[in-house]
């Protein structure tokens, strides 16, 4: 499963896009992938906020992920 | 058709083309808010600003932002515009705009458009400084 990163989220993991492998057990939902990855990466705790988009729309804690869904983190947006 | 929709998300963008985008014949009020670089964040000189985006879903929430402000004040015209890529001070960034009978209905709808636009669309924005960039907003 393959998770898109942008903006301070591509900065604290380092490149543009984040691969769980294939040997563990990806995430059923939104919040487990959440999870997972503040556990990865203790410093997306710090932000003031993390939303996820699946298939390019906002995604609630309680949709569940399959595989070939297009998945992005969302840090907090700053546009205009 | 009620609302002609324009969206999109280019390198430069071109403030001067608007006014003509939303120009309708039932259209007695035009209005466009342009959002630009400042030189100055909290006293501190602002180099230069950089802009990234997701852009498969910003274009769909900009799309869904100018759909919900067409149903609620009954719009001729809707731009949307945003640049990304590197951008120097006084340099467009952003352009909304909106056309209706009459002015009350545009003003509202530009202040609309702009608000959400920032609320909702997954764009990010980074402060370049002298000796530091920051990602705006990341942080509480």
């Amino acid at each position: 499963m393959e998770v898109l990163l942008f903006g301070i989220a591509k900065d604290i993991v380092g490149k543009s896009s984040f691969r769980f492998n294939a040997d563990e057990l990806a995430p059923g939902s939104v919040s487990e992938l959440r999870e997972r990855l503040k556990r990865s990466f203790p410093e997306f705790g710090k932000l003031s906020s993390l939303a996820v988009a699946v298939n390019s729309a906002y995604a609630d804690d309680a949709v569940q992920l399959k595989e070939g869904d297009e998945i992005a983190l969302i840090p907090p947006v700053s546009g205009g | 058709m009620k609302g002609n929709i324009s969206i999109e998300i280019f390198d430069v963008i071109d403030t001067s083309a608007v006014f003509a985008e939303l120009s309708h014949p039932q259209s007695g009020g035009i209005c466009v808010f342009v959002g630009a670089v400042r030189e100055f964040t909290d006293n501190e000189e602002v180099l230069s600003l950089e802009f990234e985006t997701y852009k498969v879903m910003a274009l769909k929430e900009m799309n869904k932002i100018a759909l919900e402000a067409i149903e609620k004040w009954n719009l001729n015209k809707v731009v949307i515009r945003h640049a990304v890529g590197p951008k120097n001070v006084e340099e467009p960034v952003v352009v909304v705009g909106a056309s209706s009978a009459h002015r009350d209905a545009c003003f509202k709808a530009c202040r609309y458009l702009i608000d959400t636009l920032k609320e909702r669309v997954p764009i990010w924005k980074k402060e370049i400084f002298k000796n530091k960039s920051v990602w705006v907003s990341a942080h509480p």
